[in-house]
């Protein structure tokens, strides 16, 4: 199965390979024009334009751009004046925990007020988390972003500064997964582990609150449709304590809408966190893509979109492998 | 039914919250000589040579690495220091000398200076700095080129410690030039040993490591993250700086940048939009500084060379028709300094009451074009770089606004960041607002990259005029400082009367402080220099 899903997610990566160099060349801007600096005339610019090969023609970009990619070469970040594969292997890490553990606070929140809600439709409870959840999904990001900021940071004072993912006299520990929290631990550091943990809380408070509308919704409609059901009524019926009526039996079978949720939302995390990581200095590929972008940078941009059609592919290819853990019936009839 | 589980679950959802708020910032630990400095963003290279090096790496190389010579200091009238373009001081040259005939000049370098990894600095490392500055090609080629150092014969190593370049040509430039972040000394030993046959000026390597004998060391860059100085205690260029580490931190958002200096936690803030600097600065517990930018101008640049603004008439009309003064205080909050003449006001040959154009005259401006081969006015566009827009934006509005007052009505076009450069390249732009800044401080300088029919990637109004480039050209060699001040009133009179540019005022180079922080020197690169900081 594994096999034949991996299959059938090629087409769709040879795809973005093509857009993206595509749609790069269409964009507007001249990067030979944007890197020959503040005193350029017009022979520096044809001299960077030689230097980036932008002299030649599409066809002749795109073999030479897919040959580079088949020897795992992305190119040169002209910004950060990196080899794109560094780049991202040293900022990937950054956004998937900072996505994780903004998914993991929602779904901490998001799970139990769902499963509260759907028990006592129609009560405060459930107002209360319709409420919630409504003013999650209605907030943009930035603007929960900058008043996490100014509130706690700013006006309280509670939270540490806004500087990225470590304070600033701390070193990174060495690489091991690139994610701060565990790597700092395999290290046995527990004050760089904190340290890390501290930093990572108002970027995570702010991902988890925009990810806490749909996955309290989807568990309350999936909770609410199986405790209507049949099984759970004669379940009830056969006497069955209520706990094992709603753990054993209602909330499994109810996973498999919100786990296809989660899919959903862990890439929608990935997505704003392209505003998060700039308001919280945080050095993740999302804001890197955005620098790429504003600079005409071709090569990190490439980069970053094949990276997260990866990332999706591998995304979905887990939720579907989770199906069958939580549903055996999903493999068999596929 | 009371599920233990998810008690747990909120439970610690609680912790969590409960653990923000005992984060208190917990670095007051080792600050007193280390300094914290955030800004927008970062160097994208550390070898001011190579290609797309920006604003931030003019800061890294002046740090790093030593130049000959460097400029003197001076105290402004508001009491902030500044460099003194007029002064040249040695640096990593003791003393220097012109020969007698005046074709070349002799310099003597410190025999106890040492590269970062010790090596001692000798008069080979220089000539091989220099040979790549004029050799490279792009942006370092075109900045020596300006102070006529062009070829590599022109550099030669007398001893270990005497170096000579012949010059081409009498070019006043040519010493202040040597002070500039360009032509700075790389250890040319430690370079050489990373250069390929490909690759024979290390720029591969040189774009990540550092091979400089400055006041201090990069102790670590991590791009889009942070650059970390750590001070060269073995620095002999000058005195040795009281800090001893900077971490320069890169954060993008401007309100978590004023957050971070408002709270104390960071020492100094650059890069933010004006209306902070005035609140910062009224609120009065932290030290802003804010100086002119030297030489440099925004300005309305109309296009000399494709009707309707080929017609002089026309463009004297908007000069008439220019209310100056709103869009200054609509675009800068008074954080700059308005002008009138295509001279910055710390520039030679600034004189407010040549022009003209000092108060908006709407007849005069109608009259002339009622007189123009447009009466009856006529379409055009305003552009401006998007990635300005808060200080572009307004000044576009109320600019489109006054040229409505004399039938021309302007659709605005805001041209993305990225697209900018290009789009000014084409110079087929009718109308555009814009800012050039020039390094050296010579009023000819500035017209040289502006104005002149060499037309520079600068020249943004395509103008050409056989009068202005004479003028210009005798003015860059003139020796006779009585005839250099009637060549540059002269220029000055013919671009007023042309106005292929409109100025509007000078931006200011603002930074905000910690009071504990003192020494700050406004230099032309607008980056720190750490060098003179003090922290109490």
């Amino acid at each position: 199965m594994v096999g034949r899903r991996l299959a059938t997610a090629l087409p769709g990566v040879v795809g973005v390979i093509v857009v993206t160099f595509l749609l790069n060349r269409a964009l507007p801007g001249d990067p030979a024009a944007y890197f020959a600096g503040p005193a350029a005339t017009p022979q520096a610019i044809e001299e960077i334009r030689t230097k980036l090969g932008l002299n030649r023609s599409l066809p002749e970009q795109f073999v030479l751009y897919i040959r580079d990619l088949a020897r795992g070469d992305l190119g040169h970040s002209l910004t950060t004046g990196q080899p794109v594969v560094a780049d991202l292997r040293a900022r990937l890490p950054a956004s998937l925990e900072l996505a994780t553990c903004g998914l993991l606070l929602a779904l901490a929140l998001a799970l139990p007020l769902g499963v509260l809600a759907a028990t006592r439709p129609g009560s405060g409870v459930d107002h209360v988390t319709r409420l919630l959840a409504t003013t999650g999904n209605s907030l943009p990001v930035f603007f929960t972003g900058l008043v996490l900021v100014y509130v706690l940071y700013y006006l309280l004072g509670w939270a540490p500064p806004p500087l990225g993912r470590l304070e600033v006299f701390r070193t990174p520990p060495e690489t091991v997964t690139g994610a701060y929290l565990i790597d700092s631990l395999l290290a046995r550091d527990p004050g760089l582990f904190l340290s890390a943990a501290k930093q990572l809380i108002l970027p995570t408070m702010t991902l988890g609150l925009a990810a806490l509308a749909p996955i309290t919704r989807m568990t309350r409609g999936a909770m609410l449709g199986v405790l209507a059901s049949d099984f759970v009524r004669t379940a009830r019926a056969n006497g069955l304590a209520p706990r094992t009526v709603l753990y054993v039996y209602a909330l499994r079978n109810a996973m498999l809408p919100v786990v296809t949720t989660l899919g959903l939302v862990l890439s929608f995390l990935l997505g704003v966190s392209v505003v998060v990581e700039k308001i919280y200095a945080w050095p993740g590929i999302g804001a890197y893509a955005l620098e790429a972008v504003i600079a005409s940078d071709y090569a990190p941009v490439q980069g970053f979109v094949l990276t997260m059609a990866l990332v999706y592919v591998m995304l979905n290819l887990l939720i579907d492998l989770l199906y069958g853990v939580i549903d055996p019936r999903v493999q068999i009839e596929s | 039914m009371r599920p233990q589980w998810w008690k747990a679950a909120i439970l610690s959802a609680i912790a969590l919250l409960i653990s923000t708020a005992m984060a208190i910032p917990s670095f007051s630990q080792d600050r007193s000589d280390t300094l914290l400095v955030v800004t927008e963003g970062g160097p994208y290279s550390m070898d001011i040579h190579g290609v797309g090096a920006n604003f931030q790496v003019y800061g890294v190389t002046w740090n790093v690495y030593d130049r000959l010579l460097t400029y003197g200091k001076k105290t402004m009238p508001d009491g902030s220091v500044s460099y003194d373009y007029t002064k040249l001081e040695p640096e990593l040259a003791q003393r220097w000398w012109l020969s007698s005939d005046g074709t070349s000049v002799t310099f003597v370098l410190r025999k106890d200076a040492r590269f970062h990894d010790g090596t001692p600095v000798t008069a080979h490392d220089v000539k091989w700095s220099f040979d790549r500055a004029v050799t490279v090609g792009g942006f370092p080629t075109f900045q020596m080129n300006a102070g006529s150092l062009e070829k590599p014969e022109q550099f030669v190593v007398l001893s270990d410690h005497s170096f000579r370049i012949n010059f081409l040509r009498k070019d006043k430039l040519t010493l202040p030039n040597l002070a500039v972040p360009v032509p700075v000394i790389f250890n040319s030993t430690l370079a050489k040993r990373h250069a390929t046959p490909t690759d024979l000026w290390a720029m591969a390597w040189l774009r990540n490591n550092t091979a400089g004998g400055g006041a201090y060391k990069v102790e670590s860059w991590r791009p889009g993250q942070e650059t970390v100085y750590v001070r060269n205690d073995d620095w002999k260029s000058g005195p040795l700086p009281k800090i001893r580490r900077v971490v320069v931190r890169e954060v993008p958002s401007a309100g978590s940048r004023r957050a971070l200096i408002e709270r104390g936690d960071a020492d100094i803030v650059l890069d933010l939009p004006a209306r902070d600097f005035v609140e910062l600065a009224r609120q009065g517990n932290l030290t802003v500084i804010g100086t002119p930018v030297e030489n440099a101008m925004m300005y309305v640049g109309l296009n000399a060379k494709h009707p309707p603004f080929s017609d002089v008439r026309v463009r004297q009309a908007v000069a008439y028709a220019l209310p100056r003064k709103r869009i200054v205080e609509a675009a800068t909050f008074g954080r700059s300094a308005p002008l009138v003449t295509p001279v910055a006001s710390n520039t030679f040959g600034y004189d407010p009451k040549m022009s003209p154009y000092t108060m908006q005259n709407l007849s005069k401006a109608k009259a002339l074009m009622a007189q123009s081969g447009f009466p009856n006015g006529f379409d055009t566009t305003l552009s401006f770089n998007a990635g300005f827009a808060a200080t572009n934006e307004p000044m576009a509005i109320l600019l489109q606004e006054a040229l409505r007052l004399i039938g021309i009505n302007a659709t605005i076009n805001k041209v993305p960041g990225a697209v900018w450069r290009g789009a000014l390249l084409r110079k087929d732009l009718p109308v555009i607002l814009n800012v050039f800044s020039g390094w050296l401080n010579y009023p000819e300088y500035f017209y040289l990259w502006v104005l002149h029919s060499q037309n520079s990637a600068f020249n943004t109004s395509s103008y050409q005029s056989p009068e202005m480039d004479k003028l210009i050209d005798v003015a860059r060699f003139e020796t006779d400082q009585k005839r250099y001040a009637e060549q540059v009133r002269e220029f000055i009179n013919v671009a007023l009367r042309d106005v292929p540019i409109l100025p509007l005022f000078q931006p200011s180079m603002d930074v905000a402080m910690q009071k504990s922080i003192s020494g700050y020197t406004y230099w032309f690169h607008r980056q720190i220099d750490f060098r003179s900081l003090v922290k109490n």
